[in-house]
C-alpha cells in the first residue's frame, strides 16, 4: 500500500469538512472494499478519514418506518429484531453477502459505496473506462482519449444485461442494495452544502458516458442513514441468490421479492434484481403487471417475460438471459408460498 | 475529545512541521541526499512524500490481555502489525484480500479479517488472536476438538478456522451442521478438511462447554 495520512473524526461535521479540504481523501468505514482497492493500487489515497467513531450505528423505529445508521455493521442489521420483523428481505439479502467476518466489518454506507468486482477494474494494467476514464498519453499529462472497456468483447461472465453503455457493462455487486431499492428506501446524506435526501433508486446510476461515477453522491457528502418506510411485506419476502458456490461468492443473479398478499391475490409487490446492471435493478413493469393478479405460475412467467424486456447479453454472460427470468419465477413462488 | 482530531506523530503535527523536520533533521543523511537536492525535492512538493516515510502514529490496543503502546505507520494492517511487528505469527496470511479467512481474529469479541482491518482503527479495542485463546498446556475446547476430529491437514487455515468457530458458537450460529457450514463459509481450507471441521464444531456445541 502507498503511504497515506490518517485522520480520525468524531462528528459528521468534522468528517464532511475533512473530506472537502483536499483531493485524494477518502472516508474509511469497515475498510473491506477500500483497503482491498488500495492494496491493488486501484485507489491511491493521500489521506484516509476514519469515520468509525461517528455515532451513526443505531437501528431504530421511527413514526414512518425504520432508520438504519450508515455506520451500522452489516451483521448487526441482519440480526437485529427490528430488521427481521419489519424488513426481513433486508436481513436475508445481508446474510447472503460476503462472509460472517466481512459482515462484522462492513457498514451500511460502505456497502452502498462498494465498487464493481469487474476484473479489469481491479487490475491497473488493464483497460477500464471506470477506473481510468482518460488514459495518460505519451505526452505527460495529455490525455489520450478513453482507455476503453476490457470487458466488452472480453471476460464478461459476471457482467450486466440491463442498462449498459458502450463505455461500461459492469454490475453493482451489492446484495443489501437489492433489498433497499425494493423496499423504497431513502438515503439521508450530509454535505458541505447541507443535508439532503436521495430516493434509493436514484442513488446509484447507469454508466452512460461517465462510468467512473457509480452514484449521485456529491464530493464531500457523507451518508448518514437509510430510511425504510413501513410496509406490509413481512410475511411474503424472499431473497434468492444464485452463485458459483453455495456461500461466500458474488451473485450471478439475485432476486428480491416482497409481496403483500390477500388470500391468493397479490395486493402489492416490489421486485428487484442483482447481478444484472450498474445499479440495483428495480422491475417496475413486472410489478405493475402482477398487482391485483392471482399468484399463479402463468402470471409469474408472463411477469418474467416483461421483466426481461430490453435485456442484452455480451457473450460469456448470455446464460443470464435464461437464468434471470427463471430465478425471478422461482423467487416469486417462494415468496408467495406457491412453490 | 477534540471534534477534529489530527493525530500527530512524534515530531508534532504532521501537516505543519514536516517541512521543518526534513530541512533540519538527520533524516537527510538517512536519505543520502545533499541539502541542495533535498531543498529541490521540498520545492517540488516531494517533502510530503518523504516525510510520510518517517511518519509513525501512536496506537494503544489491548492484544491478548496486554495493553500495547505502539508506534505504527497508518497504512499497516492489523495482520501485518501482529505478524511483523509483534511476532504473533499464529494468525496467518493467506490471500491478504478478505477471500480466505486465514487471518481471522476477534476485535472486541467480533470475528474479523485482520488483513482488511487497518491497525489504526483498533485504537482502544481488545484484540484476541489464536495465541490468546489457549496454550499448549491449557488448550481451548475448540483446539482440543480440532485435534480429536482431525480438523486439519497442513494446518495453515487452522488458526483462522478455530477463531471463526469459537465466534460462530458465541454468536448462536452453530445450531446444526447446515448453519455451521453457512456461517463458516468465510474460512477456506485448501486441504478440504471441511467435514471434520464441522464435526469438531458440532461436538463443542453439543458438549455444552462455555467457549
Ligand atoms: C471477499 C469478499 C466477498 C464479498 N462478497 C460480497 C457479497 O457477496 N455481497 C455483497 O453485497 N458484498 C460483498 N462484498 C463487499 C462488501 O459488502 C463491501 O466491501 C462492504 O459492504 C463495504 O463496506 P465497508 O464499511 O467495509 O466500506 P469501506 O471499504 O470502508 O468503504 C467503501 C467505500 O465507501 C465509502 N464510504 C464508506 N462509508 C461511507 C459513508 N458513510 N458515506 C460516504 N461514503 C462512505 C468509502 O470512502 C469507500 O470509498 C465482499 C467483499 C469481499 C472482500
Ligand atoms: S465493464 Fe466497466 S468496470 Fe469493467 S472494464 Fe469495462 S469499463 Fe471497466
Ligand atoms: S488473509 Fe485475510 S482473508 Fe485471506
Ligand atoms: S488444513 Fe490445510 S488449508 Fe486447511
Amino acid at each position: 500500500m502507498n503511504q497515506f495520512q490518517y485522520t480520525r473524526v468524531t462528528t459528521p461535521k468534522a468528517a464532511v469538512s475533512a473530506l472537502s479540504q483536499e483531493n485524494g481523501t477518502y472516508f474509511l468505514a469497515g475498510g473491506t472494499n477500500l483497503i482491498d482497492l488500495i492494496k491493488r493500487e486501484v485507489v491511491v489515497p493521500e489521506r484516509l478519514v476514519d469515520i468509525n467513531k461517528l455515532p451513526l450505528a443505531t437501528i431504530e423505529k421511527t413514526s414512518t418506518g425504520l432508520r438504519i445508521g450508515a455506520m451500522a455493521k452489516n451483521s448487526a442489521v441482519a440480526d437485529h429484531d427490528l430488521a427481521k420483523k419489519h424488513a426481513p428481505l433486508l436481513s436475508m439479502a445481508l446474510n447472503a453477502g460476503a462472509s460472517a467476518q466481512l459482515r462484522n466489518m462492513a457498514t451500511v454506507g460502505g456497502n452502498m459505496m462498494q465498487r464493481t468486482r469487474c476484473p479489469y477494474f481491479y487490475d491497473p494494467s488493464m483497460p477500464c473506462n471506470k477506473r481510468s476514464p482518460v488514459q495518460a498519453g505519451p505526452d505527460k499529462g495529455q490525455p489520450n482519449g478513453p482507455s476503453g472497456c476490457g470487458a466488452i468483447g472480453g471476460i464478461n461472465r459476471m457482467h450486466a444485461i440491463f442498462g449498459t453503455s458502450n463505455k461500461c457493462i459492469a454490475v453493482h455487486p451489492s446484495d443489501m442494495c437489492i433489498a433497499l431499492v425494493a423496499l423504497d428506501a431513502t438515503v439521508n446524506v450530509s454535505g458541505p452544502k447541507g443535508d439532503r435526501k436521495i430516493p434509493f433508486g436514484d442513488f446509484h446510476r447507469l454508466p452512460g458516458d461517465a462510468p467512473q461515477k457509480d452514484n449521485t453522491l456529491l464530493p464531500g457528502e457523507l451518508i448518514m442513514s437509510v430510511d425504510i418506510p413501513t410496509n406490509k411485506f413481512a410475511d411474503n419476502s424472499h431473497y434468492l441468490k444464485v452463485r458459483d458456490r453455495a456461500s461466500y461468492a458474488f451473485a450471478l443473479i439475485s432476486v428480491g421479492v416482497a409481496v403483500d398478499m390477500k388470500r391468493d391475490t397479490i395486493q402489492d409487490i416490489r421486485l428487484a434484481m442483482g447481478g444484472v446492471a450498474h445499479k440495483p435493478w428495480r422491475l417496475t413493469e413486472a410489478e405493475h403487471f402482477l398487482r391485483g393478479k392471482p399468484a399463479t405460475e402463468a402470471n409469474f412467467k408472463q411477469a418474467a417475460t416483461i421483466a426481461m424486456n430490453g435485456a442484452k447479453g455480451y457473450g460469456e454472460n448470455d446464460f443470464k438471459l435464461t437464468l434471470a427470468p427463471n430465478s425471478l419465477i422461482d423467487a416469486l413462488k417462494t415468496a408467495t408460498k406457491t412453490a | 475529545m477534540a471534534e477534529y482530531e489530527h493525530l500527530e506523530d512524534e515530531f508534532g503535527n504532521a501537516d505543519s512541521s514536516r517541512r521543518n523536520f526534513l530541512k533540519q533533521s538527520s533524516a537527510l543523511a538517512a536519505l543520502a541526499l545533499t541539502p541542495v537536492a533535498a531543498s529541490a525535492a521540498i520545492d517540488n512538493g516531494l517533502d510530503e512524500k518523504m516525510a510520510a516515510a518517517f511518519e509513525q502514529m501512536p496506537l494503544q490496543v489491548d492484544i491478548n490481555g496486554t495493553m500495547r503502546k505502539l508506534s505504527i505507520e497508518p497504512r499497516v494492517t492489523l495482520l501485518d502489525l501482529l505478524r511483523e511487528q509483534l511476532h504473533l505469527t499464529g494468525t496467518k496470511k493467506g490471500c491478504d484480500h478478505g477471500q480466505c479467512g486465514a487471518c481471522t481474529v476477534h476485535v472486541d469479541g467480533q470475528r474479523v479479517n485482520a488483513c482488511l482491518t487497518l491497525a489504526m482503527t483498533t485504537e482502544g479495542c481488545k484484540v484476541t488472536t489464536i495465541e490468546g485463546l489457549g496454550t499448549l498446556d491449557q488448550m481451548h475446547p475448540m483446539q482440543e476438538a480440532f485435534i480429536k476430529h482431525d480438523g486439519f491437514q497442513c494446518g495453515y487455515c487452522t488458526p483462522g478456522q478455530i477463531m471463526s468457530a469459537v465466534a460462530c458458537i458465541r454468536e448462536g450460529h452453530a445450531n446444526n451442521p447446515d448453519e455451521v457450514r453457512e456461517y463458516m463459509s468465510g474460512n477456506i481450507c485448501r486441504c478440504g478438511a471441511y467435514a471434520n471441521i464441522v464435526d469438531a464444531i458440532m461436538d463443542v456445541k453439543q458438549g455444552g462447554v462455555r467457549v
